[in-house]
């Protein structure tokens, strides 16, 4: 790929030029992938639910963990842009473009897995015109379509200079936004009374932690598939050692909730036993959360950015880190997720419950093919969007503009 | 040419209000023809169950519940709908152990109202909680909301349905307290098949009629809810739990 200015560009931003071979080749990889998810979609809504791996026991699976983790990681992706509007970080202001277009579209990759998983998701037109406001699905409804509205608005008051005047109320708006469609992400699980793995108040605020660090690790990623395909300019030594600051103060922030969580929820006698199942248990569950979330997803991260090692420059540590965080992200939304499902419900404290419908067993739940070619697909349309986003629009940053602060951003 | 102008206005009005009434008659005929018991608030129906009358060999209530509405599986059971599961329960220090149904509960303040985006999900002035299967776009949010495990979300094709409730591929259904036959004045499936092949360990009525048996039962014995910490107030009450 290449980056080329272009003539009506505004001053130090440009699109890319798009007439790479590279160009095409990724364009069609992603777009394929994110066709391939549809067409899951559309073999599970044919065959019905029973070719995936989810049931009664266990509603939501492998494609509902892709979708939260990509729904919460989507309004972190947005803190570039905050950074450098609401809280004035002027070398962030030349990404925030590029942070604004993020956002949105690992927000669409999300809400593609959610949807495409829905049993009739041909009723698209039911969710949008019919709403029950007690329901946080529903309210969740408005946020997201809410989020894309002020992002875009957010957006178009960075690459309007006539419209500076608005441009701080509509970076505020979306920083006080995202933190709402935060809060209504983490408050699908935080208000499920039924459930006590999920039935928590530290969700919402566990969520929020959760989302500055995959937001954060997202956008890292996504700038070195630019610099590397691009052939994007590598940010200033300076943005880079606070990049690596800001995603360590971050990752050890959402550590620091999830240690909280358990141990808070260990204290009470009634959540014990689903505490010991969930850390300490003989499924898969257990893994995902020390080895995944904790090791490859919070303490390998935090030692690779605190630790400097010779040779190895701050770029190197902080994609290696952010790969990390993702992956421990999506392990430990899968932990969340179908590991409390999995956990019986009980309907009798203290006593032991059996029945045909598996009443007092732990839900089984392997993720079938189909659902993981919608996760990826949720993924793909992630680099769809971007690269299309970034080809017609002048969202990037010229190489002069990375190594100092932007004038209008 | 204002002639004709005026004709075709004149054939366009009466070509629409032609129009109008072909489609709304059939509605106001429908509409003539209503159900013949209004559902109203002064009702809430429940069932008690006596758990010390269930026979823990006996599963009358729920062949006829799968009957009623043609609830077949297909040999996956972690897929298989069931509206209506005898359950075992057993006191771990005692050994004491009873076996008994679990349907949905028809809560009072049901958390799948609650949490349906759509309103798909959805009480009855009469207290029996429903699905609007035209509503339901399959989200499974009020299975993972509902503290009963009542509800299954049908995951295959279906045939051969019966019309007391048609259900859906690709939406959530439980148990409908048999509303087809209650607006019919008769009792729901499990109860009757209770009565006729078990012990009637079932007793269907309104909760708030002081005169109704089941009434006076839950009036006169000690009954509980399960998860009544909850405070969901279902209208299944358990009588020896």
């Amino acid at each position: 790929m290449s980056t080329s200015t272009v003539s009506h560009a505004h001053a130090g931003f440009q699109a890319l030029a798009g007439r790479s071979l590279g160009f095409w080749l990724l364009l069609a990889f992603f777009g394929i992938f994110a066709a391939l998810g549809g067409l899951a979609s559309l073999y599970m809504e044919h065959n019905g639910h029973w070719v995936t791996g989810m049931n009664n026991q266990v509603p939501w699976g492998l494609p509902h963990a892709c979708a939260v983790f990509l729904l919460v990681a989507s309004t972190g992706a947005l803190n570039i842009a905050s950074l450098g509007s609401v809280f004035s970080k002027d070398d962030y202001r030349p990404l925030g473009r590029l942070s604004a277009l993020s956002a949105m579209a690992v927000q669409a990759g999300g809400l593609f897995i959610l949807l495409l998983d829905l049993g009739r998701a041909d009723r698209l037109v039911v969710a949008m015109t019919n709403y029950n406001f007690t329901s946080i699905f529903c309210l969740n409804i408005v946020l997201y379509n809410g989020f894309f509205a002020i992002v875009t608005t957010y957006l178009y008051m960075m690459m309007e200079p006539r419209l500076e005047r608005f441009y701080r109320p509509v970076a505020f708006s979306a920083f006080v936004w995202r933190l709402a469609v935060t809060t209504g992400t983490g408050s699908i699980f935080g208000l499920m009374v039924s459930r006590m793995a999920f039935h928590s108040a530290i969700m919402a605020p566990l969520f929020i932690a959760l989302s500055l660090s995959f937001g954060l690790a997202m956008f890292v990623v996504i700038l070195a598939l630019l610099q590397a395909g691009a052939r994007r300019p590598a940010p200033s030594d300076q943005l880079q050692h606070r990049l690596v600051v800001l995603l360590a103060v971050f990752v050890a922030v959402s550590l620091y909730m999830v240690v909280v969580h358990h141990v808070t929820s260990f204290y009470s006698a009634e959540r014990r036993d689903f505490e010991r199942y969930i850390l300490f248990g003989d499924g898969v569950y257990p893994i995902l959360l020390w080895v995944g979330f904790g090791l490859i997803g919070s303490v390998l991260p935090l030692l690779i950015l605190l630790v400097p090692v010779p040779g190895v420059g701050k770029q190197a540590r902080l994609l290696i880190s952010s790969v990390g965080v993702i992956g421990g992200g999506v392990a430990l939304m899968y932990a969340i997720i179908v590991g409390g499902e999995s956990f019986p419900i009980d309907l009798f404290p203290g006593k032991l419950a059996s029945s045909t419908f598996f009443d007092g067993v732990v839900g089984t739940y392997t993720p079938s093919t189909p659902e993981i070619v919608l996760s990826f697909g949720g993924f793909a349309l992630v680099g769809l969007i971007l690269m299309i986003g970034l080809w017609v629009l002048e969202l990037l940053p010229s190489r002069r503009d990375t190594q100092t602060p932007g004038r209008q951003s | 040419m204002s002639e004709s102008f005026d004709f075709s206005r004149r054939g366009l009005l009466a070509g629409a209000a032609t129009f109008a009434a072909a489609t709304i008659a059939p509605g106001v005929m429908l509409y003539a023809q209503s159900a013949p018991q209004v559902v109203s608030a002064k009702s809430r129906w429940g069932i008690l169950i006596d758990v010390n009358q269930c026979d823990v060999n006996c599963d009358g209530c729920v062949k006829a519940c799968n009957e009623e509405f043609g609830l077949t599986g297909s040999n996956r059971p972690t897929i298989d709908p069931q509206w209506i599961r005898k359950l075992t329960v057993t006191d771990p220090d005692t050994g004491n152990s009873h076996s008994f149904p679990v349907m949905c509960q028809h809560c009072k303040h049901p958390p799948c109202v609650d949490v349906c985006p759509t309103g798909a999900s959805f009480i009855r002035a009469d207290g029996i909680v429903l699905v609007d299967r035209h509503l339901c776009i399959g989200c499974r949010y009020c299975m993972m909301a509902c503290p009963y495990k009542a509800r299954s979300f049908v995951h295959e094709n279906l045939k051969d349905q019966k019309t007391n409730a048609p259900r859906g591929k690709g939406t959530v259904e439980s148990c409908t307290m048999c509303v087809h036959r209650i607006d019919d004045g008769r009792k729901p499936a499990c109860v009757e098949a209770c009565s006729s092949t078990g012990r009637a360990a079932m007793l269907f009525g309104d909760l708030n009629d002081p005169n109704s048996e089941i009434a006076k039962r839950v009036a006169s014995v000690s009954t509980s809810q399960i998860r009544a910490d909850l405070r969901t107030d279902p209208a299944i009450r358990y009588q020896g739990i």
